[in-house]
């Protein structure tokens, strides 16, 4: 696009003047489009090198071990990751059990099943549902769901799954509603409609002539989807809940209300723990500058940064492959 | 299903009552019903949330919530410096993050022969757009709030300007694709010069979309708790200056619903609702816009 200006001054000798104002303007307009892309790129370099750094101290402290240690005690300034991580990654593990068999169905629900009218009110709905802000669903969650949990779901699954040899040991514990499996329960909610979201926009982005041979052949809606739409849009199916992973993964306010925030490891789904983002949330303000408590709490960060940027990483490359055009 | 009805053998397949055919057609009915449960749960959990919010949140609606500051449980306080404090961060965050946004989505769009690095701030831009919101926290405390000594509005702007450009840039960019070849040629057949031709003629004919995607991002932001707690932190008192620290709702709301005294939680329940309404209706709107501008381009 930007070629064709400057072939046309070349050639252009009569409105000279003109065509000096607009390469001009070209160059100047040309430079603060550039400033500005390449500000984005500061940002984020700034965001790694800044969280780096600010840990370093922390990650010097305790070595590798920082990453393997459950300790975090603030009076004998021994911190630890693992507490964190593990709630970080447990929490994400439940929320996307929930939300992508929930996302998968609503979105095969949109595009093969619902009337057309119907289709596009139901998934402004759902759009809806990702806007709502996070601490709404935090503060839902620890009115609402925590009760609801402590005095239903956590008692019922005690008592048929907990005496289950292996998986038993996932609900055992007092049911306190707050813990591992709400945290868990909160983030599927607010993840599925992104997931949905990008299953339905795959889904419906398949060509036409693929499904109706299918169909032609005589396969039922739900053969379709498993054997041609599936297949064919795996790898972006395969990114959209990387992107819903990356969300759940530094979702902070809404699990903050409801993950019960205590330094505990353990395979109990019911006992509380806490993750990266909601142990930064809530200690930072505690934290005094320049402590090696506030530079574990950098640490931490940085290592949540890891790990969502390589998910967001993964998210994009799937994507870019998968939706073809 | 009209395409089985056409072809008669097709038709003969699926009626013949085969123990194979039986059992496709249950997995196809089972499948269909969990999709309907699906889509109805998460339509209830919807429905969940805003019904708690209008129940618990309107009994707090008053005059009162709105004219006055908040203050020690007990004494009657209101949301006015939250509210103001929110409105001033998030509309100060898009007033810089608008034009930085636009003209970094001008550059992925336009500048396709700076080659690598186009898809590198594009790739960046997307990472920004998902990055934990806690992060920009982090960074813009260290790089604002510490070497500063005090928190401040300034610093919470400038987080909330950090979430708000990637969604700019994104809609920027979709939108200028968009816009015909063939509108972009008759521009420089004119003799208009590059950015006169993007600027008045490819933004202009952008202009419903981008404006979707601001508004959009200014719902996104305005809900935004985790980057405030360390750059703005909250103030108590009515407060407009940048240079102190400033109260805003959502970190209102999370200070209350976690307190002990009645009249906060239900502040913070008001809050809450306050909130959502704006965050809803504003992306309702938007939608609504990108639907009408779309179907005005048909």
């Amino acid at each position: 696009m930007m070629e064709l200006p400057s072939t046309l001054t070349a050639r252009d000798g009569t409105a000279l003047d003109r065509n000096a104002h607009g390469q001009y303007g070209d160059i100047i307009f040309g430079m603060i489009a550039r400033l500005a892309g390449w500000s984005i790129l500061l940002v984020m370099a700034g965001i790694v090198i800044v969280l780096v750094r600010g840990g370093w101290s922390a990650f010097s402290t305790f070595g590798p071990a920082f990453i393997t240690s459950t300790a975090w005690n603030p009076i004998s300034h021994n911190f630890g990751a693992a507490t964190s991580i593990f709630g970080t990654l447990a929490t994400t593990v439940v929320a996307l059990a929930f939300a992508v068999p929930f996302a998968f169905g609503v979105a095969f629900w949109l595009v093969e099943l619902a009337p057309a009218t119907l289709a596009r009110f139901i998934e402004t709905a759902v759009q809806l549902l990702a806007a709502v802000p996070s601490i709404i669903f935090g503060m839902w969650g620890f009115f609402i769901v925590v009760p609801f949990m402590a005095h239903y779901v956590e008692p019922v699954l005690t008592h048929y799954l907990g005496h289950v040899p292996g998986i038993g040991l996932l609900f055992h514990g007092a049911p306190y509603g707050t813990g591992l499996l709400s945290g868990g329960l909160i983030l599927a909610i607010m993840v599925t409609p992104f997931i949905c979201s990008v299953m339905t926009d795959v889904f419906v982005s398949i060509p036409a002539v693929l499904k109706e041979s299918a169909f032609g052949l005589g396969a039922t809606r739900w053969e379709v989807m498993r054997k041609i739409v599936l297949p064919w849009s795996r790898q972006a199916v395969m990114g959209g809940i990387m992107l819903g992973t990356g969300r759940a993964l530094g979702e902070t306010m809404a699990v903050t209300f409801v993950i019960g925030n205590s330094n505990h490891l353990g395979w109990s789904l019911f006992a509380p723990g806490n993750t990266i983002a909601s142990l930064i949330a809530l200690e930072f303000p505690e934290s005094a500058a320049g402590s090696l408590k506030l530079s574990a709490l950098l640490a931490l960060g940085a290592i949540l940064m890891v790990i969502s940027f390589i998910t967001l990483a993964c998210s994009r490359i799937f994507l870019r492959r998968g939706i073809p055009g | 299903m009209s395409v089985q009805k056409t072809s008669p053998a097709v038709g003969d397949g699926w009626q013949r009552g085969g123990a194979q055919a039986v059992r496709r057609r249950v997995v196809e009915r089972l499948v269909s019903v969990l999709c309907y449960v699906a889509t109805m749960v998460v339509l209830f959990l919807l429905f969940s949330i805003l019904w708690t919010l209008v129940v618990r949140g309107g009994a707090g609606l008053s005059l009162s919530t709105f004219i006055h500051s908040t203050a020690a449980p007990g004494s009657g306080g209101g949301l006015a410096n939250a509210i103001m404090g929110s409105c001033e961060q998030t509309g100060l965050a898009a007033l810089i993050g608008t034009p930085v946004g636009m003209m970094i989505g001008i550059y992925l769009s336009e500048f396709d022969q700076d080659g690598r690095i186009v898809s590198l701030v594009r790739f960046v831009s997307d990472m920004l757009l998902s990055v934990p919101s806690i992060l920009v926290g982090l960074f813009i405390y260290l790089i604002v709030v510490e070497p500063a000594g005090h928190f401040s509005g300034m610093a919470g702007t400038l987080a909330l300007a950090v979430l708000f450009v990637p969604i700019v840039v994104r809609t920027t960019e979709d939108m200028l694709r968009l816009v015909p070849r063939a509108m972009r040629e008759a521009a420089y057949a004119l003799g208009a010069p590059g950015w006169r031709v993007i600027l008045s003629i490819c933004l202009r004919s952008a202009r419903g979309g981008i404006m979707t995607g601001v508004l959009l991002a200014l719902a996104r932001i305005s809900g935004e708790t985790a980057p405030l707690l360390f750059t703005s932190l909250g103030n108590l008192n009515w407060s407009t200056s940048l240079n102190e620290p400033m109260a805003s709702l959502p970190v209102t709301i999370y200070q209350y619903a976690g307190s002990a005294y009645d009249d906060w939680v239900r502040l913070a329940w008001t809050g809450a609702l306050l909130i959502t309404v704006a965050v809803l209706a504003t992306n309702i709107v938007a939608r609504w816009w990108l639907m009408r501008n779309g179907s005005a381009q048909q």
